[in-house]
């Protein structure tokens, strides 16, 4: 391989020619692992438990943006989806099921909050499906829905895109707001209890054990379940990047014309973007939906989208390991950050917490001033970025270079 | 069988050999302007034929009539007797039919040979649980279709197989997209204005490849090109459009001959 290619493999490049590439990744793989040791048991751990879910909206969504270049301002409705899936099969929400007797699938009398077997056996109503099925009916319930919804977005962009997604972003909380007598008017069941929300939500035992894996006093199983998502999601991600499809949305994103004209099917390559950017949405919904231990429509605020697109722009769109470093230094700044910050300004009567967005507004454009190609910027968007410093408009400027180079030769 | 129409009848002197594309009575009218108005062509297999014509008459507006880009107003195009018209691009594609753009259209941030991977996209049969698999059956596919992709980037001359296609210089950038609309394994290749911005040894050089094209890939090559020089040389059939309208066609030494040629290239006399 040729300096350029080299140059366009995101990261590691640079800083670290001396170790190959996978050992770099064992080696990051290990300290993730071991570093509950070092962050404690308190509030911390939460974080960076709440961090990693977050680390896998932002892969997700990077799918939509980076990737396929189509700008998402609503992918809050699939951590919406996700969250209520857990909600619906892991909680008490439909109490008449089964002669309210439940539907009990390799879950334990402890992840559902049974307080006693009744001779021996779980009868506690609603739907328990164990956590691990739930996020894989999650993602191809949420999968569906990005095809759904992605479907009458296809002919937009730019612009006219955000807004449209921006709409599914907040129909899709309220469509749950207001299932408290049916779906969409149909039926009577309670899908959402309304704005208290579905709560409490079954923990995580794994599908052999009658234990449940962690508990409030020992959080760290709870950290290696949300870290070996991360790890499933970085491994789809690559392994898309790096395929057929990969090439065809950055061909997409690129130029839609040559693409369509090179066979690739517009269509089917903007929904499978949408579809996977969703399935990992819901894929992470499902995680704090039973971390949090419940699922309230307050969650799904327009401020998400944007808190999860800022961490793709910040880390650098298109490129793997630059939104994760922008999804933890995100998560981490809003948790610790802002609150830090108030401290500073409480004394003089002043409430930060109050202009909290205008804050992080702030620090988004600072970072867009001074490094718009992201953290770890991908090569493909250094390069774009970096050419329209050159020429001024990309989309303007080159057509005119190549007519003018034309008409040269020609006459 | 019901009567179909077909161009080669309107044509008075159509080209010899089996037919490949036949479009007849194409229309494309934007508000009120008649961009192509009615025309009949055809091209014959393993055959080299142009389009030419001054500028504004319309010959990108018809590529992109036969390509899918446009839905013609009218007229019907049947592609190795199948009905392509106003499918999608990438069927079009899909049945054999590949082209470049007159204002180079490559994936610019892509290496040469990753462009060349996307141009075989329709010929790969990955799917998408495969690719996160990576399955042997993916893996083969993807090694074979880098290697294909360097074999094409070698017949067209392109060296620099592993530099971005946005630095590459201008004739290299015109073999690229040759290269990538080869990869689709077409039947027939439309190259809009293949040698614009070329130099005279770099318009000959590709003058041959279109020659080998022919004689070694069995691919037929409709042309636009304003190069007359490439054109009399390499064509065996001319189609002249002026206003969108077809004025002349025939064997290059015909054409060249015409008065109605002459006058829409030159201005008439009066």
């Amino acid at each position: 391989m040729t300096g350029s290619v080299a140059a366009l493999r995101d990261t590691g490049s640079s800083i670290g020619g001396w170790l190959p590439r996978w050992a770099w990744m064992i080696i990051a793989l290990i300290a993730a692992i071991l570093f509950p040791y070092i962050a404690g048991s308190g509030d911390f751990l939460d974080a960076s438990i709440q961090t990693l879910a977050y680390v896998i909206m932002a892969l997700g969504l990077n799918i939509v943006v980076g990737f396929a270049g189509l700008l998402d301002l609503g992918y809050v409705a699939f951590y919406a989806i996700g969250a209520f899936v857990i909600g619906w099969f892991g909680s008490q929400q439909f109490p008449d099921v089964n002669g309210g007797k439940g539907i009990h699938i390799l879950v334990s009398d402890r992840s559902t909050f049974q307080p006693k077997l009744s001779g021996g056996k779980l009868d506690i109503a609603g739907i328990h499906i164990n956590f691990f099925f739930v996020l894989f009916i999650a993602m191809a319930i949420t999968a569906l829905w990005g095809v759904l919804l992605g479907a009458p977005t296809l002919r937009l962009r730019g612009d006219y895109l955000a807004i449209v997604t921006l709409a599914f972003g907040e129909i899709v909380p309220r469509i749950f707001e207001n299932s408290t007598s049916g779906l969409f008017g149909i039926g009577s069941t309670d899908f959402s209890h309304g704005r208290q929300g579905i709560t409490p939500i079954d923990t995580i035992n794994l599908p052999w054990s009658h234990d449940i894996l962690y508990t409030d006093a020992n959080l760290r199983p709870a950290y290696w379940v949300a870290l070996g998502m991360v790890v499933f999601t970085i491994f789809v991600n690559r392994r898309l990047r790096d395929s057929r499809l990969g090439r065809a949305w950055i061909a997409v994103r690129e130029d839609e014309v040559a693409a369509a004209s090179m066979g690739v099917n517009l269509v089917r390559t903007k929904l499978w973007a949408y579809a996977m950017g969703a399935a990992f949405g819901g894929f992470a919904g499902v995680f704090l939906g039973s971390y949090n231990n419940t699922v309230n429509v307050d969650q799904f605020e327009f401020g998400f989208s944007v808190f999860i697109l800022a961490m793709v722009i910040v880390g650098g769109m298109g490129n793997i390991w630059g939104v994760i470093v922008g999804a933890i230094a995100l998560s981490m700044m809003n948790r610790y950050g802002l609150p830090q910050l108030n401290n500073l300004s409480e004394p003089l009567g002043f409430d930060v917490t109050a202009i909290s967005f205008g804050i992080f507004g702030f620090f988004l454009l600072i970072m867009m001033v001074l490094r718009p190609e992201g953290l770890i910027p991908s090569g493909r968007r250094r390069l774009e970025l970096h050419e329209a410093e050159i020429d001024g408009d990309i989309e303007d400027a080159r057509p005119v270079g190549d007519m003018s180079q034309m008409y040269e030769v020609r006459q | 069988m019901s009567e179909q129409i077909t161009a080669v009848d309107q044509i008075a002197n159509p080209p010899k050999g089996e037919l490949l594309l036949d479009a007849a009575g194409v229309s494309k009218v934007f508000g009120g302007l008649v961009a192509v108005n009615d025309v009949n062509f055809i091209v014959p297999r393993k055959a080299i034929v142009s389009l030419i014509g001054p500028n504004g008459a319309g010959k990108t507006t018809f590529f992109n009539c036969l390509t899918g880009l446009y839905r013609p107003t009218t007229g019907r195009v049947t592609f190795d007797g199948q009905d392509i018209t106003a499918k999608r691009p990438d069927l079009v594609t899909q049945a054999g039919i590949a082209r470049t753009f007159q204002n180079i259209k490559l994936f610019r941030t892509m290496t040469a040979t990753e462009n060349v991977q996307v141009g075989m996209h329709p010929r790969l049969r990955s799917r998408v649980t495969g690719m996160i698999l990576r399955t042997p059956f993916v893996r083969r596919e993807e090694r074979e279709g880098r290697e294909k992709a360097r074999e094409l980037l070698d017949f067209v001359g392109l060296k620099r197989k592993d530099e971005l296609a946005m630095n590459l210089p201008y004739g290299d950038q015109r073999r690229l997209e040759i290269a990538r609309a080869l990869a689709s394994e077409p039947r027939l290749l439309l190259l809009d204005e293949p040698t614009a911005g070329m130099n005279a040894q770099e318009s000959e050089e590709l003058r041959q490849l279109m020659e080998r094209l022919r004689t070694e890939q069995d691919v037929s090559i409709l042309l636009i090109e304003h190069d007359m020089k490439v054109i009399m040389n390499v064509s065996d059939h001319i189609t002249v459009l002026d206003h969108g309208e077809k004025i002349a066609e025939g064997t290059p030494q015909e054409v060249r001959q015409n008065p109605r040629v002459i006058e829409a290239y030159l201005g008439s006399q009066a």
